[in-house]
This record gives structure tokens, sequence and C-alpha cells, in this order.
């Protein structure tokens, strides 16, 4: 194809090029040309109501379907608005390409309307990101940057689009090979590395295989799960890669760290091996570094050389793709085993069982108290099945969430872990929902993350995305008011929501969903029937639920993981940490 | 302890502020940054002296900019490092040639002459210049301006492949 057209067309017919089918965005004076076009592309447009939520939809879809997202914006405000999204795709390794306009490259520097130094706004919070300042460098520009965002460590990329550059005349050429020379992503470990690995996992009597997110984005799932057997390794997960292994397999230990399970978090400490697998050790899995598996050796597999001995020297360094190295690992183990069986391990197997049984994860639901949220995790759970596609936003709920859902396959487990992104879920839901139609799609969500992104609901109505959204109405910021419950006296300083304003099922109507309320535990299960009985409609269910719950397991933060508090009263120091303490 | 870095990176708009950026945002401390072009048009090489222990991860973070080419670490003392600096010092008509003496010991150029100042251009390596500087200091620095410091690793191949140094500057 040599012919003549617009930069914005260019722009639709490279996107169309990748294989984008869906784009989430808000358009605007500097993006005008390029809205056109889209009339006539068979990639859909979803009008997001706030270009957060555009943004968040991208990486929702991203997410769940393992392609990169779309997100558009225009110049200014709108580019500004995508900048918490983009972080939180930056931090979290999601692979998404942002569209901005941009006032017409004679006026930038100018102060123009709507202007905005896009490009060294977003520079930090994106993997790379471009001006275009000529239409001719579309083509090559938009495949740089699909190819950035998926290859080597995911991550965002944003193209800034002058407007006088969309609207100018260019003639489409085939992009030119892509030239990165300073770009290459080493993708199989060094085998030299993979031996010595594979040495210690043979020598080592208590190992941990500490998985990380990456192994999703990797999809290597089932490698991950081969490897965890062949060699007899305990799996924990953390936060980003719950679903990497199911949470049924004998070899699961679950969630580490912060609010982690007692038996992974301590697994880790007692480990004399730790085989960190496209993970980071970030601070939330850690706790206190210098105290954070003391006795442990430790093999780093990571894509990005620059997670290797940031925070914990390893052992044995392996840079590359974790599915590739996790095949390189089976065939040298394969080798080495020679037909033979990997250690048993039974000391190690007996202590982690009895773990789980002296400090199992529970809870406790009185049916005639007030609903706890663990509760109706387990519920939707139960009643949706284990194909569900569940999205948090970040709090309370989302740690009960990760704690109490069985995750059976990966990609069913989306939220914003590095950034901490409240408002995360409704719109990440949408977008996991329109990338994933077939699929139930649930938001667990509290009350304070629903308010500040709940206008996308208006987007899943309009649009015909049927998300089903569980309001966790504690009446609070429930996590700020655990830590000043814990840590400040409980002098409550502005926590509180109310559970009465907004009314969430009367507000879930206005936007054109379903919206139910369940008050009491006997009316949790219907609820959640009722909504999964709502097929072409969003459904919003509010369940009020006990104010005054926290979330345990608990390491303060800052504190060593020795110290894993399963009751407040196991608090050692009434007044914990300091407020001046790290955060 | 000052480390030099040599930084080759894609001629490309903008690429100055990436590594800027992303040395703020790390919180790594910049001592000193000189940016220019090499013989190849599409590269440029900053040199940039550090401050820090964390040596090992800025190497890192460099190498994740996508416009970093290559990065090279040279060792202390063991590189060739220039700095260029202008010195403008008191120097009323009894002290002059004290001062003029005292710039010839270190080949110090005289670039302008004042009423009651002299101005002297001094290039070398970095420690001749802080050398020179503690010479002029009693006498009142009126200005002073210098350059980043540049470095370049020395030639220590000889013909046959084996590591030996054939010549010093």
């Amino acid at each position: 194809m040599s012919q003549t057209m617009t930069g914005a067309q260019a722009l639709i017919y490279a996107l169309e090029r990748q294989g984008v089918d869906i784009m989430f965005g808000v358009p605007g004076g500097a993006i005008l040309p390029a809205y056109d076009p889209i009339l006539d592309s068979k990639i859909r447009h979803v009008l997001a109501r706030h270009e957060q939520g555009a943004g968040h939809m991208a990486s929702g879809y991203a997410h769940a379907t393992g392609r990169v997202g779309v997100m558009v914006a225009t110049s200014g405000p709108g580019a500004t608005n995508l900048i918490t999204p983009l972080q939180d795709c930056y931090m979290d390794s999601i692979p998404v390409v942002a569209i901005t306009g941009q006032v017409a490259t004679h006026a930038i520097g100018n102060d123009a309307f709507q202007e905005a130094h896009t490009w060294g706004i977003s520079m930090p919070a994106t993997k790379h990101n471009y001006l275009v300042t000529d239409a001719n460098d579309i083509p090559e520009v938009i495949n740089e940057a699909f190819h950035l965002a998926a290859t080597g460590r995911p991550g965002p990329i944003l193209v800034d689009l002058p407007k006088d550059v969309l609207a100018a005349t260019m003639t489409w050429h085939e992009p030119e090979e892509i030239k990165l020379p300073g770009y290459k992503p080493s993708v199989r470990g060094h085998p030299k590395q993979v031996k010595a690995a594979i040495e210690l996992i043979q020598e080592s009597a208590r190992p941990v295989l500490y998985t990380g997110g990456g192994v999703i984005r990797a999809e290597a799932s089932a490698e991950l799960t081969r490897f965890a057997e062949m060699a007899n390794l305990p799996v924990v997960t953390t936060l980003m890669a719950r679903g990497a292994i199911a949470d049924s397999h004998p070899l699961t230990l679950g969630m580490s760290g912060m609010h982690g399970c007692y038996t992974a978090t301590t697994a880790i400490q007692q480990s004399d091996l730790l085989i960190a697998m496209a993970a980071r050790f970030d601070d939330r899995v850690t706790g206190d570094v210098a105290a954070f598996a003391p006795h442990a050796r430790v093999i780093h597999v990571d894509v990005d050389p620059a997670e290797i001995g940031k925070v914990r020297n390893p052992d044995v360094p392996i840079v590359g793709d974790a599915k590739v190295v996790l095949e390189q690992l089976l065939e040298e183990l394969e080798k080495k085993l020679a037909g033979g069986a990997a250690p048993e391990r039974a000391e190690w197997f007996d202590q982690l069982a009895r773990w789980q049984r002296d400090y199992p994860l529970a809870f406790d639901q009185d049916p005639h108290g007030p609903i706890q949220q663990q509760y109706v995790i387990s519920e939707i759970n139960r009643i949706s099945g284990k194909d569900t596609i569940v999205v948090a936003g970040v709090g309370q709920h989302q740690m009960w969430a990760a704690q109490f859902w069985g995750f059976e396959k990966p990609n069913t487990w989306i939220n914003s872990g590095g950034l901490g992104t409240m408002g995360y879920a409704v719109p990440a839901a949408v977008g996991a929902q329109a990338g994933m139609p077939e699929e139930t799609v649930w938001a667990i969500d509290g009350d304070g993350c629903f308010q500040m992104t709940m206008q996308e609901l208006i987007t899943a109505s309009v649009e015909g995305i049927p998300v089903k959204i569980a309001v966790m109405n504690n009446g609070a910021l429930g996590m700020v008011k655990q830590w000043q419950k814990l840590f400040y006296h409980e002098r409550f300083s502005a926590v509180d929501l109310t559970d009465h304003t907004p009314n969430y099922v009367k507000l879930a109507e206005a936007m054109g969903c379903v919206g139910i309320r369940a008050e009491k535990p006997e009316e949790v299960a219907p609820a959640i029937e009722k909504a999964m009985a709502t097929k072409d409609q969003p459904v919003v269910v509010e369940f009020v639920c006990d104010p005054e719950a926290m979330v345990f397991p608990m390491v303060v933060a800052g504190g060593s993981n020795d110290n894993v508090i399963m009751r407040p009263e196991d608090l050692p120091d009434p007044r914990g940490p300091q407020p001046e303490d790290e955060i | 302890m000052n480390h030099v870095i040599s930084v080759q990176v894609e001629n490309k708009p903008g690429v100055l502020a990436r590594v800027a950026s992303m040395f703020a945002g790390r919180g790594f401390n910049i001592h000193s940054l000189a940016v220019g072009p090499t013989a190849d048009p599409t590269l440029s090489r900053m040199t940039v002296v550090v401050d820090g222990p964390e040596m090992e991860q800025i190497i890192k973070q460099l190498y994740k900019l996508v416009h970093t080419v290559k990065v090279t670490e040279l060792p202390a003392g063991q590189g060739l490092e220039r700095e260029i600096m202008m010195l403008r010092v008191n120097a009323e008509a009894s002290r002059r040639g004290e001062i003029m003496e005292s710039a010839a010991i270190f080949k110090a150029k005289t670039v302008d002459v004042g009423v009651s100042t002299l101005t002297f251009e001094l290039s070398g390596d970095p420690d001749a210049l802080a050398d020179f500087l503690e010479l002029m200091r009693p006498y009142g620095i009126v200005d002073l301006v210098k350059s980043g410091r540049i470095a370049m690793a020395r030639d220590t191949k000889s013909k046959d492949g084996n590591k030996a140094r054939l010549r010093s500057a």
C-alpha cells in the first residue's frame, strides 16, 4: 500500500495493522483529526467518561488478554489525566500504548490553549515516549511503540501527536525495520547460570519458589507449574502473581508479604534457597530487607537486568524471559535427574503443613452479625466459579480478595499492585470485560475506591459491557482507618465516608446499571445469584460490611517478616511503630 | 567517591533530558555531566561523574533507557580525564608578576587582562586544575567557570591482543 493519506489516517491504519481491535479514549481539540478516520475503521472506540478511566480500561484489557491495550486522549488535561494509568502500568509492567493529541508544532512552547509538556511529564511514567514532528514518521513510531510495549519487560509507551502532524498529508510506506541499537532484551538465560541454579536447587533442603507477576506477563504458568512439580518446590505467589499457579495445587502456599498468609511469609523467612522467578523484591514482600530471608541463597530470574541486585544481591543471577528460562531450567533438571526423582524434602514439607494447619487464613462470619468482606469474596468465588476474572481496587478489600479468592489460572486476577491506585477496579473491569466478552468479570471494590471512578459504569452500560461490581461498603477508607486504629491511637482523621451517602442502588440505576443491596449475611448469596443472572447489563451489588474489620495477617511496615501478626492483640507494642516510621 | 561513566547514546532529541530525569528520579547524584557528538553523527557521548556507591544500579538504569547504546565505567585514575576552566583572580599591579609566574608553572593561558584582574584558561587533568585553583585562592577569586569532565579509556591493547600500555599521555 503506497497511498496518500493524512497523518491521522496513517495513525489509525498503523494501529489496525498492529491488530488493535479496541481502544479506550476521550476526544478533544488537538486529537480531533484522529477521531475522524476512527469512523471508517474496524477498531472499536469505547468512549470513557474520564481519561483516567480510559487509561485503566486499556490496562484491564491488557491484563486480561495479554495484548497491548490502547488509550487515547487529547492534549493538556486529556494527557495529564493519563499519567496515573501510565505510571500504574509502568509499576506493574503492563503493555499499553497511549496516543495523545498535542497543540500544533508551531504553537508548542507558547502556552497555547490545552497545552502541556506531555512528553516531559510522561517521560518518567513510561518505558519510552515519542513526540512526533513529521507525519512521515508515524509508521515507524507506531511500530516501535508496540514493539517496546510488548517485548522485554512490558510497559507503557506514549506517542504525542501535534494537531498539524495529524492533519498533514503523507504517503504511507511500510515501516522500516526497527532500529533500536540500545534495546536488545535478553531472552535466554546464560546456560552456565542455569546449570548453577539447578545445582543449588538440588542441594537445597528448604527451597521456596518465589513467583512474581512476570510469570503471568511471560505466559509461563504451565512451565512454572511443571518446574515446581519436577523440582519438588513449594510455591509462593506475590500479589501480582496470584493465579500463576493454581491455588488448589498441593505445592502452592499462597501470597506472602505484608498481608500474606503465615505459611508463605514464614516459608520464605526460613528457606535456605529462594528462587525469585520474575519477582522484584518489593517492599510489601520483603518488609525489612536486612531481615528478609536471612538464611537463603538467592537465584533471581528477571528479564530486566536492573531488577537483579536492586534490592537483594543474588547468588545466581539469570537475565531472561521467565518462560524461556523455565524451559531451560526444566531441560537442565531433566538431565540432572536422569530419570530419578527430585529430593523429597520431607522435613520441610512437614513443617510447611504444620504451619498451614496451625496458622490458616480464616475468618468468622457470625450469621447474625455484620457482613464480613472475606465471606462476600468467598461466596462470589463459590457462585461464579473458577473462570471468573476478578478485578480489585486498592485497600482492605483488595488484600482480602488476594487472600480468599482461589485463583486457578493466570490472567484472572487484575489489580493495581505497584502503584496502589485507588479507583482502579471499575474502569479496569470494564476494559477486561471488553477484551473478554465471554467471561464473567467481577470487580471487588471498596466504597472509597468506587467513588473515585464509578462514572465509568455509564461507559459500561452505554457500551453494553456487563461487568459486575461488588461494592464493599464499610463506610470508611478502611485501610487508612486500620492504620489509624493500630498506629495512631484510634484518632480517626478523614476516613469516614458514611455508609448511607451515596445511595449505591439508586446511583447504579441512575448510571444504567442494576443495583442490588445486601445488608445481612443471609442476603449475600441471593444478591450474588441475582447479579450472576443479569447478563445484559452492568450490575452493582452493595454489601453493607463490618466497619471495624481489619486485615490480618499483617507485618508492620518496615518490620521483619519474622513477626507475622495474626490478630491485633498480637501487636508487639500497643502503639506499634511510630507514625514517622517508614510507610 | 567519584566514578566516571562514559555513556554512548543515540543522538536523538531529548536524550539528555531522559538521562537527567532518570538520575533525578532514582535519587542518584550527578557531580558533573558533559555532552558532545562523537565521530559517528548518530551517536552522542555523555561523560558523567557521579557520587555514591550504587554504580551497578546506575549503569543498569542507564542501560534501561531505550536510547542508551553503551555504558562504560572508567576505573578511577586509570582513564584519560580532562576538564577546562576559566579563572579570574584579583591581580593588583604589585602582585601580577608572581601570579603570572605561578600560572606559567601550570601552563595556564592568560586570556584576559583587566585593570585589577587576570583571567586564565587551564585545561588538563582535574587534579591539576584543583591544585591551580588552590594556588590562586589566596589572591581572591573573582569568577570561576568549569566544564564538566570528559574522559576516555586508555588503549591498553597491543597488536597481538595482549594487554600492554603502549604510551601514556
